[in-house]
C-alpha cells in the first residue's frame, strides 16, 4: 500500500532525523557545553570550519522536534480514510509512541518528555489564546451560567467523589499488588525510601514484565522487556501509601477535562453548538478549580492530615475566588490593554498582529507569577479583545492574526499530543497497578456522568432550552483528560507523594484511554444517537434580520411586562458597551460603521458575487456573458451579485479623492466565529487564497516587472506615477481595441467612456492614490495603509474574479489600478463633502445598488445605454423599475 | 396564597385567561400588577402614551413598531385580557402540552409566535409584508447606520430570498417558510413567562 509505504519511509526520515540527535544529546549530555573555547585552544591555525554541535544544541533540538511533530501530523492527514474514523489526536499519540520507541531504542533512556515547564510554559498558553480569541462570544455568554456550574460544582465533584472512592476502595483492600519498577544504576545504593530497601532489590528483576501473561511475552517490545544494565527494585506485593489527601489530590489532578483533548476530538464531530460551547467552555473554564483544588491539596499534603482546620479550608475557599476571578480579571485588563493599543497603530502596521501574542503571553505569565489562573487569564484576554482588536486593526493585520494564531495552537497542540505518546515509553515511570488504574477509569467514567446528569437536571428547571438527554449522553463521555493533567500530575513532589510514578502512569492511562478510545468512539456514538449536529450557520439576510428584530422584540416584552430578564440585561450590556467600551478601545474610523446587519448583507452579496463568478468559470467565459439564457440558479438576487461582480467597471468611475476608504470590519461578527465553523471559514480562507491566486495571474505586468524595494516595515506600493499612467493608457487602448473587435452589439456608450477617462485623469492630477498597487504583482492585498487596506483588496479580488469569468484579456489590465480605487458609495459618504454634488453623483453613479438595479432592468429591455446618465437623479424612478438584471459581465461591456 | 387567591379575584375573567393562555395565577398576578403600574390613572385600559412612559422602551429601535402591536387597527386602548393575550405570545412552548382539535392555535405555539413577528412588519394587516413595510422596520433597526439606498437593496434582497410567488411582498407562509430553520420557539420565548 502506498500509505504504508509512505509511511516507512517516513519513519526512515525520522529514524535519521532523530537519531543522532538523541543519541548526541545524550552524549553531550555529560561533557559540559559551556566551554566552547576549550578545544579550540588546541588548534593552531585558522579552522576553516568547525563542528559546533553544543553551541546550538538546544535551539536545534528544539527546532527539530517541531518539524518532526509536524511532519507526523502531515503523513497523519495524508492518510483520509484513517482520520476520518480515528481522531487526529489518538494518531499524534500513537505516531509519540513510535517515536518515543525510536529513542528509547537508541538511548536506554527516555531523554525527551514533555516536561510541565515546556508544556505550560511553550505550548499550553497558544492554544489557549487561540480558544479565546476565537470563542463565539454570544453564545458562551449566554451559557455562561450552565458553563459555571459545570466547570466549578462538576469538578469539584468530579475531584471528590475520585478521591474518595479511590480512597475508600483502597481501605477496602481493592488496589492490591503494585508492580514498582525503580531503575537503580548498577552498583547504586538506592536509598529507596519508606518500606523500600536495597536489599529487597533483585538483581535483575522484570518490571511490568512479570505482569504481561507468558503468552503474550514474545510480543513485548525489547525496550520494554527488562534491561541488563540496570537493576531493579521490585516492589513486594502490599498496600500502596497513598492516604486519602493525596488520593484527593490525584482526583483533583483528574478532575479537569482538558480543552485541548476537548478541542481535538469536538472539532471533527460537529455536535450542535450549545453542547459544544457547554463542554468545551466548561473544559477551559475548570481550569481556575483545578489549579485551585490541586494546590490547596497539595498544600495539605504537605501540611499533613492533623494540621488541617476549619481555617484552612476556609482559606482554601477563599482562594478559589481569588484565582478563578483574579485571573479573569487580570485576563480581561490584558485584553482592554490589547485593544488600546491596536487603536493607535496605524503607524506600525506591520508588528500590529504581534501585540495580542505578547500581551496574551504576558497576561498568562502574569497569572502564573501571581499564582492566578493563568488558563483563565489568557482566555479572557482573547475573549476580550477579539471585537475591539478584529475593528482596529487593519484588515490583512487581523487575517495574519487569525492565521498565525491557529499555526501556533495547531502546532503546539500537535507536539503536545506528541509528546504526550513519547512520555510514555520510559520505563522509570511505569507502576502497574490493575486495581488502581482500572478502578480509576471507572470511577471517572461513572463520575462524570452521575454529575452530568444530576447537574444538566438542576440546570433544565431553570433553563429556558432544556439541555436533552442524548446531549447529556455526549457531554459526559467528552469529558476527556489530557495533558494538562499529565504536566500536574509530573509536577507532583516525589518527597511528599511517594507513588508519584503510580500516579503519573495512571494519569497517563487515563489520558491515553479517554484521548484514543473515547475519542474514537464519539464520533460513531454522535452519529448512532442522532445528536443533533451544528445547524447550518448561512442565514440568509432575512433570517439575520428577523433574528435582530426577536431581539429587540424580546426585549421591549421584557421592558413592558416589567421583568429583567436575560434579554434586558444583554440589552443593557450591549448599550452600555456600545456607548463606553467602544468609545473608548475602538477607532473613531472603525466606530463608525459596525452594524452586523448590514454586514451580513454585504457578506452575502459577496458571497453571490464570487459564486456568481465561479459558475461564469465553469460554464466558459464568454458564452456564459453572451447567452442569456445560460443564466444560473442564483437565488435571484441578481442585482446584488452585480454591485459586486463588477467593482471593475465601477472602480473607473469610482472616485477617488485621495480619501481612504472608510475601513471595512470584520466581516464576520464575532457572535459567528464559532469554533465549529473552522470549516466554513477555511472555505473563506480558500476563497481568498483562490482569489488572490487569480490576480497574481493576471494583473497587469508593468513594464518594470519586479521593482522589489525591500523594506521592514511596509510592503511595497508602486507609487511611481508614471508608470501609472502608462498602465491606464495602455489598459484603456487596449479595452477600446478589445471593445470594437468583439462587444455584443451594444453601442458603447460615449458618454461613459469619455467620462472615465476624464475620472481617470483627474485622479492622476490628484496624486494622492496611494492605492496603486496593481504594478506590485505580490503585494496587491498588502498595502502599507491601514485605512485603505481591505477596501482596497475586497473589491479588487472580486474585480479579478469577474475578470477571469470573462476571459477577455482586454477588460484585465485596468481593473486593479481603478478598483483599488473604489469606494462603495455608502461607505465613502461621509467623506465626500469636499466634492461637488454633481460630481459625485457621476462618479458613484453605477455603485449604488438602487442604480443598478436600473441600469440592469435598461439592459434587459436593451434601452439605450444613454441612460445611464438617468442616474444622476437616483431618487427618481426607482421604484417603478423591476429588479431582474441580466448577466452583470455583459454590463462590463457596456461601460467601456 | 390566600392575599393571592383574593388579588386574582379583582382580575376580570382571570380564570378564562389563565386557561386561554396558560400562565400561571402567579405570572397572571404579576402582569396585572404591571399593567396597573403601567395604567397611571386607572382607566383601565392602556394608551400607547402609557407604553411610551417605560424609559427603556423609548430607545428600543423598534419600540414603536412593537407598542403598536399591542393594538389592533382602528383601535386606541388595549385593555388587560388583550394585553396578557399578546404577552402570552412569548411564553415558552410546553412539549407535552395536550392539544385537543377544538381548542384555537395557543399563542406561544411556533406558529402563533411568527404570526406575532410577520405582524410587527404588516402594519396594515393585509396579510403581506411589503417592501414598504419591510423599509419601515430596516429603517428603525439600522437606525442612521447605512443609507437610503442601502436600506433598499437590503429591504430588495429580503423580499427576494423570500418571496416565491414574485409578488414583490411577504406572505405569512412565506415569511414562516423562510424562518423554518430558525428556532423561533427559543428566539421568541421569555425565560420568566415559563
Amino acid at each position: 500500500m502506498a500509505a504504508c509505504g509512505r509511511t516507512r519511509l517516513w519513519l526512515l526520515v525520522s529514524l535519521v532525523l532523530v537519531s543522532p540527535a538523541t543519541g548526541r544529546e545524550a552524549q553531550f549530555r555529560s561533557n559540559h557545553p559551556d566551554h566552547p573555547g576549550e578545544h579550540e585552544a588546541n588548534l593552531t591555525g585558522i579552522p576553516i570550519t568547525s563542528f559546533k554541535w553544543e553551541h546550538v544544541e538546544t535551539p536545534y533540538l528544539v527546532a527539530l522536534w517541531v518539524l518532526v511533530c509536524f511532519l507526523c501530523k502531515l503523513v497523519i492527514e495524508a492518510n483520509h480514510h484513517v482520520t476520518e474514523y480515528i481522531p487526529e489526536s489518538a494518531l499524534l499519540i500513537c505516531c509519540g509512541f513510535i517515536l518515543g520507541g525510536m529513542i528509547w531504542g537508541a538511548d536506554k533512556v527516555q531523554t525527551f518528555t514533555l516536561t510541565p515547564r515546556v508544556f505550560f510554559f511553550y505550548l499550553l498558553p497558544q492554544i489557549i489564546l487561540d480558544a479565546g480569541y476565537s470563542m463565539p462570544n454570544k453564545l458562551f455568554f449566554t451559557n455562561l451560567g450552565g458553563i459555571l456550574v459545570y466547570a466549578i460544582i462538576g469538578t469539584c465533584w468530579n475531584a471528590a467523589s475520585l478521591g474518595l472512592s479511590l480512597w475508600g476502595c483502597h481501605k477496602g483492600g481493592a488496589m492490591g499488588k503494585a508492580y514498582l519498577a525503580l531503575r537503580c544504576w548498577r552498583g547504586e545504593t538506592r536509598s529507596c525510601s519508606g518500606p523500600w530497601s536495597p536489599s529487597l532489590c533483585p538483581s535483575v528483576p522484570p518490571s511490568i514484565y512479570p505482569s504481561v501473561p507468558l503468552f503474550l511475552r514474545p510480543f513485548v517490545p525489547p525496550f520494554l522487556r527488562p534491561s541488563v544494565s540496570h537493576v531493579l527494585c521490585l516492589r513486594p506485593a502490599g498496600d500502596i501509601e497513598i492516604g486519602l489527601l493525596q488520593y484527593l489530590l490525584f482526583g483533583s489532578l483528574l478532575a479537569a477535562v482538558d480543552p485541548v483533548a476537548v478541542l481535538a476530538v469536538f472539532e471533527q464531530v460537529h455536535v450542535n453548538e450549545v453542547l459544544f460551547i457547554m463542554v468545551f467552555g466548561e473544559s477551559l473554564l475548570n481550569d481556575g478549580v483545578t489549579v485551585v483544588l490541586f494546590n490547596v491539596f497539595d498544600a495539605f499534603v504537605t501540611l499533613g492530615g492533623a494540621k488541617i482546620n476549619a481555617a484552612e479550608i476556609v482559606k482554601g475557599i477563599i482562594s478559589f475566588f481569588v484565582v478563578a476571578f483574579g485571573g479573569s480579571l487580570l485576563g480581561f485588563v490584558f485584553g482592554l490593554l490589547i485593544s488600546l493599543l491596536t487603536r493607535c497603530t496605524k503607524k506600525i502596521q506591520i508588528i500590529e498582529p504581534g501585540f495580542i501574542f505578547v500581551l496574551g503571553y504576558l497576561a498568562y505569565l502574569t497569572a502564573e507569577m501571581l499564582s492566578l489562573s493563568a488558563i483563565l487569564s489568557i482566555t479572557f484576554c482573547g475573549i476580550c479583545c477579539q471585537k475591539y482588536m478584529n475593528s482596529n486593526m487593519d484588515e490583512s493585520s487581523v487575517q495574519t492574526v487569525k492565521y498565525a494564531i491557529k499555526v501556533f495552537a495547531n502546532g503546539s497542540e500537535t507536539m503536545i499530543f506528541v509528546f504526550l505518546g513519547i512520555s510514555a515509553i520510559d520505563k522509570t515511570i511505569w507502576v502497574w497497578n490493575t486495581g488502581f488504574i482500572l478502578l480509576t477509569l471507572l470511577f471517572i467514567m461513572v463520575y462524570r456522568i452521575m454529575g452530568v446528569f444530576f447537574l444538566t437536571w438542576i440546570l433544565n428547571r431553570t433553563r429556558l432550552v432544556p439541555i436533552e438527554f442524548i446531549d447529556q449522553i455526549i457531554m459526559s463521555y467528552g469529558g476527556l483528560r489530557g495533558a494538562v493533567a499529565y504536566g500536574l500530575a509530573v509536577m507532583l513532589d516525589e518527597t511528599k507523594i511517594k507513588e508519584k510514578n503510580l500516579m503519573i502512569s495512571t494519569t497517563l492511562i487515563v489520558v491515553y484511554f479517554t484521548v484514543i478510545f473515547q475519542g474514537v468512539t464519539l464520533k460513531p456514538l454522535v452519529q448512532w444517537l442522532k445528536v443533533k449536529r451544528a445547524s447550518h450557520s448561512e442565514l440568509t439576510l432575512i433570517e439575520k434580520l428577523q433574528n435582530r428584530a426577536f431581539e429587540h422584540t424580546l426585549v421591549a416584552i421584557e421592558d413592558i411586562s416589567g421583568q429583567i430578564g436575560h434579554n434586558y440585561m444583554r440589552d443593557k450590556w450591549n448599550k452600555f458597551e456600545e456607548k463606553y467600551m467602544s468609545w473608548f478601545l475602538m477607532k473613531p474610523s472603525a466606530r463608525k460603521k459596525q452594524d452586523r446587519l448590514f454586514n451580513a448583507f454585504h457578506q452575502l452579496n459577496l458571497k453571490d458575487a464570487m459564486n456568481y463568478v465561479d459558475e461564469g468559470e465553469r460554464r466558459g467565459s464568454l458564452e456564459f456573458i453572451r447567452n442569456e439564457g445560460a443564466f444560473i440558479d442564483f437565488k435571484k438576487k441578481f442585482d446584488d451579485e452585480m454591485s459586486e461582480a463588477m467593482p471593475d467597471i465601477m472602480a473607473d468611475m469610482s472616485d477617488d479623492h485621495g480619501r481612504a476608504p472608510p475601513k471595512r470590519r470584520d466581516t464576520v461578527p464575532s457572535v459567528s466565529l464559532e469554533l465549529h465553523e473552522q470549516s466554513m471559514r477555511g472555505n473563506r480562507a480558500a476563497e481568498d487564497f483562490n482569489s488572490h491566486h487569480l490576480l497574481q495571474q493576471h494583473l497587469y505586468k508593468g513594464r518594470k516587472q519586479h521593482r522589489h524595494r525591500y523594506s521592514r516595515s511596509h510592503f511595497d506600493i508602486n507609487k511611481d506615477e508614471n508608470e501609472v499612467q502608462e498602465i491606464f493608457q495602455r489598459t484603456m487602448k487596449s479595452r477600446l481595441e478589445s471593445f470594437k473587435s468583439g462587444k455584443m452589439g451594444v453601442a458603447p456608450p460615449k458618454t461613459i467612456t469619455k467620462h472615465t477617462k476624464k475620472e481617470q485623469q483627474s485622479k492622476m492630477l490628484n496624486g494622492k492614490n496611494r492605492s496603486y498597487l496593481s504594478g506590485d504583482e505580490d503585494f496587491e492585498f498588502s498595502e502599507g495603509d491601514s485605512a485603505s487596506g481591505y477596501d482596497a483588496s475586497f473589491p479588487t479580488r472580486v474585480a479579478y474574479r469577474a475578470g477571469d469569468g470573462i476571459e477577455n484579456p482586454a477588460f484585465m489590465p485596468d481593473v486593479d489600478p481603478s478598483s483599488t480605487m473604489h469606494i462603495p458609495p455608502w461607505l465613502a459618504d461621509v467623506e465626500l463633502d469636499s466634492v461637488a454634488p454633481s460630481q459625485r453623483a457621476q462618479v458613484r453613479l453605477p455603485w449604488t445598488p438602487g442604480d443598478l438595479r436600473r441600469l440592469s432592468s435598461l439592459r434587459t429591455s436593451v434601452r439605450s445605454s444613454d441612460s445611464f446618465q438617468l442616474t444622476d437623479d437616483r431618487q427618481g424612478d426607482r421604484d417603478e423599475l423591476p429588479p431582474p438584471p441580466p448577466p452583470p459581465p455583459r454590463r462590463d461591456g457596456d461601460s467601456v | 396564597m390566600g392575599s393571592s387567591s383574593s388579588n386574582l379575584n379583582t382580575i376580570p375573567n382571570s380564570q378564562e385567561l389563565m386557561q386561554e393562555t396558560g400562565f400561571s395565577a402567579a405570572h397572571l398576578l404579576r402582569l396585572y400588577e404591571r399593567f396597573e403600574f403601567l395604567d397611571k390613572d386607572n382607566k383601565g385600559h392602556l394608551r400607547p402614551e402609557d407604553f411610551e412612559a417605560v424609559q427603556e422602551l423609548s430607545t428600543n429601535p423598534i419600540g414603536d413598531i412593537i407598542i403598536g402591536s399591542f393594538f389592533s387597527p382602528g383601535q386606541e386602548t388595549v385593555d388587560f385580557p388583550s394585553f396578557v393575550r399578546i404577552l402570552a405570545h412569548f411564553r415558552p412552548a410546553e412539549k407535552n402540552r395536550t392539544r385537543d382539535g377544538a381548542q384555537p392555535e395557543p399563542a406561544n405555539s411556533s406558529t402563533g409566535k411568527l404570526k406575532f413577528a410577520f405582524q410587527l412588519y404588516d402594519r396594515d394587516r393585509d396579510g403581506k409584508i411589503s417592501r414598504e413595510e419591510l423599509l419601515q422596520v430596516l429603517r428603525a433597526m439600522l437606525e442612521m447606520q447605512v443609507t437610503e439606498e442601502q436600506l433598499e437593496s437590503m429591504a430588495e434582497r429580503a423580499i427576494q430570498e423570500a418571496d416565491l410567488d414574485e409578488d414583490d411582498a411577504i406572505s405569512f407562509d412565506e415569511f414562516k417558510k423562510s424562518l423554518e430553520k430558525v428556532n423561533i420557539d427559543h428566539k421568541m420565548s421569555i425565560h420568566f413567562m415559563k
